[in-house]
């Protein structure tokens, strides 16, 4: 990835805690609706926030494969020490749950009402840089192939995004791998970079669009000077360094040509189909229908619904299921996020976030596999056991 | 801005009745909608009030613009409730989608059709097309395997096909009693028999995914090479426009990759074991 820090830093600006609360008091202000950072059963969960004073201060994950524990640091301040939990922004931009349209009964037939969609303005909160890569991989999906999604385009075009830069490796992340971070490039209204060093505690906050310049303005922040960027750059490379995990360049072709491993039963073993991965993974973007009517029959809805290609209806077609095996159904679920996806959308449907890996409660590593699979090439004709 | 996932109406014109379990339906736009246009191939979603919605071809003639036409086999409980639509009732309609028979492409080349059951349906307007500039075509085959007498779809038009000079329709059933003088077995058989020019053909294929296993390989083994052999795939389709992740086949959508591929750019994924 090509160095852009001295062009993304040109505008950057100093603001400190109390600064941040007014940077998000000016959003609640506008009319948006503030999502951000909150932790809620012992994670780090994205919901309403109004102030600094509902952010996480103080708490750390620690992540591993099939493991996520939050604890509090005692006087810990900072409150972006967390890297990512369970949820992303996907439940926002794309709801688990979406009506499509109402029907109702009008003689011999029936006429359709589109749901009505008015809804003010999203802002969130801590976006980190691989979530800011997942919501460009949606923005292809959703409205950069051919057909636009109407919900997703507008809860999308209104969105005011403040990017978080990382400082701190999670447990099982490796956006280095995927470029995807630690440090967010675009597609930012204003990114921080938190310092919180027992002796100072201070946003170092980019611009990355009009809007958030706009913002910005408002609250009259000093400039960052050289030395704050230069840490920026020191804190997010040394995040980058820690994470050790590795998806080689030519991983879609490995995988294209390795459909017949017997690692693909391995891991089937050890797999238990429960959906957890694609449920928390950023980009994943399957959606089943559901029809429902009313007592009386007069009133139909047709919603749209998250799947996951783990689910045994999902490759559903009359006469049996085509995925029937667990192994197919991984299958289908690596070689989509490391291999088709690109094919499909021209971007990488992986963008290193690690969740797949800690919410995995048998700690099935997607990085793992892949190597494995590479690791097992000309191998293959041990065959199926 | 028009939510592609929403329908618009149409209302049931004309219903045939196949078979026991298949009907035809007619379809004209009730609202504003102005006339429709599809290529020989392509599919519509069907939206059953508060039952579901269901990919099915079009069956009709491009040529025919007051209908949509498709032909429904009851399988399950949205296809059933389709068969059981009555003239007047209302449907909702998103499409057309996918790709094409490449009739075009076909032009100065014989036309091999190899079907079995439902799957004479969507090859019907490709069936019409070629009838329609039949002077642009070589030799015409069609190989049709049903079930058993019985369940021979769209039997008075295969026999006037049949009927004619310039089309050699061949038709086979798994199973019959002896009032069936016909031919029995699998259709995949008939193209061994049937009177084509492999190195100037080029072949629809459209049936079971079973029968497309045999129906390649006999192809093959006459000499037509996977880049002029088509078939169609059928996926679980819950969007048809690339959203909702279900038809994924490798790295295409059936709903908009395909639903007819040439069989070359399918051949490597046909051959991996998907359960
Ligand atoms: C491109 C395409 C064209 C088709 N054209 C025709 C046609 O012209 N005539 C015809 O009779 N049938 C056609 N089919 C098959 C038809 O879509 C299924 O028979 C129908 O979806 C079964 O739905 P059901 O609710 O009645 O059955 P169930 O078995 O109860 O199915 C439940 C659900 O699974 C899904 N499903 C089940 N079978 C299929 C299937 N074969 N393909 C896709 N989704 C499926 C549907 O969402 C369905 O609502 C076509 C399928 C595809 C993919
Ligand atoms: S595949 Fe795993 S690591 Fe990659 S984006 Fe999805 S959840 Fe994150
Ligand atoms: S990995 Fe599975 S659930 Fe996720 S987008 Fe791909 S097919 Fe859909
Ligand atoms: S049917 Fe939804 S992606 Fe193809």
């Amino acid at each position: 990835m090509p160095d852009m820090d001295a062009k993304a830093s040109g505008a950057a600006v100093v603001l400190g805690v109390d600064g941040l609360d007014a940077l998000v008091g000016l959003l609640v202000a506008g009319g948006y609706r503030t999502i951000g950072p909150r932790v809620e059963e012992g994670a780090v969960v994205y919901g309403p926030v109004r102030g600094v004073a509902d952010l996480p201060a103080g708490y750390v994950d620690e992540q591993a494969p099939g493991s996520y524990h939050l604890t509090r640091k005692k006087d810990g301040k900072a409150l972006f020490d967390w890297t990512v939990g369970p949820h992303s922004w996907k439940r926002y931009l794309y709801p688990p749950e979406q009506l499509l349209f109402r029907a109702e009964r009008r003689g011999g037939g029936f006429s359709v009402l589109p749901a009505a969609e008015e809804e003010s303005p999203l802002a969130f909160i801590g976006v980190r840089p691989c979530e800011l890569a997942a919501i460009a991989v949606h923005d292809r999906v959703f409205s950069g192939s051919g057909v636009v999604d109407p919900g997703y385009a507008g809860r999308r075009d209104g969105a005011f995004l403040v990017a978080v830069n990382c400082t701190r490796a999670g447990g099982t992340c490796f956006c280095p791998a995927t470029g995807t971070g630690p440090r967010a490039r675009t597609g930012f209204d204003l990114a921080l970079t938190e310092i919180e060093d027992g002796k100072r505690h201070l946003f170092v906050v980019e611009t990355g669009s009009e809007r958030g310049a706009a913002l910005l303005a408002g609250l009259k922040a000093p400039p960052a000077d050289g030395a704050l960027l230069a840490t920026v750059t020191r804190l997010t490379r040394k995040a980058a360094k820690a994470m050790v995990r590795d998806v080689p360049k030519d991983t879609p072709q490995v995988l294209k040509r390795n459909l017949d491993s017997p690692r693909w039963d391995d891991v089937a073993a050890r797999c238990l189909g429960c959906a957890n991965c694609t449920l928390v993974c950023p980009t994943c973007f399957c959606a089943t229908v559901e029809d429902t009517t009313d007592l009386s029959g007069g009133v139909a809805e047709r919603w749209r619904r998250w799947d996951s290609c783990f689910t045994s209806d999902f490759s559903y077609i009359h006469g049996g299921v085509i995925r029937r095996e667990i192994r197919s159904r991984y299958r289908q679920w690596l070689t989509h996020k490391l291999a088709t996806w690109s094919d499909q959308f021209g971007v990488g449907g992986c963008t290193g976030c690690g969740r797949c890996i800690t919410w995995c409660p048998v700690g099935i590593d997607i990085t793992e596999e892949a190597r494995a699979i590479r690791a097992g090439e000309g191998r293959a004709g041990e065959g199926r056991r | 801005m028009r939510d592609p996932m929403t329908p618009s109406l149409y209302r049931v014109d004309k219903v045939v009745r196949e078979l026991p379990d298949t009907a035809t339906l007619g379809l004209v736009p009730s609202g504003g909608d102005g006339p429709f246009s599809f290529r020989p191939g392509q599919f519509n979603m069907l939206y059953r009030f508060g039952m579901g919605e269901v990919p099915i071809s079009i069956s009709g003639d491009t040529l025919d613009r007051s209908r949509v036409v498709h032909t429904i086999r009851a399988v399950g409980s949205v296809s059933r409730a389709l068969t059981e639509l009555a003239p007047g009732d209302e449907v909702g309609l998103r499409g057309p989608f996918g790709s094409s028979w490449p009739v075009d492409e076909a032009a100065g080349h014989d036309v091999v059709i190899v079907t079995g059951g439902i799957g004479l349906a969507p090859l019907r307007p490709a069936i019409y097309h070629v009838l329609s500039n039949r002077g642009r075509y070589g030799r015409f085959v069609i190989l049709y395997g049903a079930r058993t007498p019985n369940d021979i779809l769209f039997r008075s038009e295969l026999e006037s096909w049949r009927s004619r000079f310039d089309v050699d329709v061949l038709v086979t059933v798994d199973s019959a009693g002896r009032e069936w003088g016909g031919n029995v077995g699998v259709v995949t058989r008939l193209v061994d028999r049937a009177g084509f020019d492999p190195l100037h053909t080029v072949a629809l294929v459209c049936g079971p995914e079973v029968m497309m296993r045999f129906a390649i390989p006999a192809l093959n083994g006459r000499g037509v090479p996977n880049g002029r052999i088509h078939v169609s795939m059928e996926r679980n389709m819950k969007c048809a426009i690339g959203l909702c992740g279900h038809c994924q086949y490798g790295s295409y959508f059936v709903c908009k990759d395909g639903p007819v591929f040439p069989f070359a750019r399918i051949a490597t994924l046909f051959a991996v074991r998907e359960a």
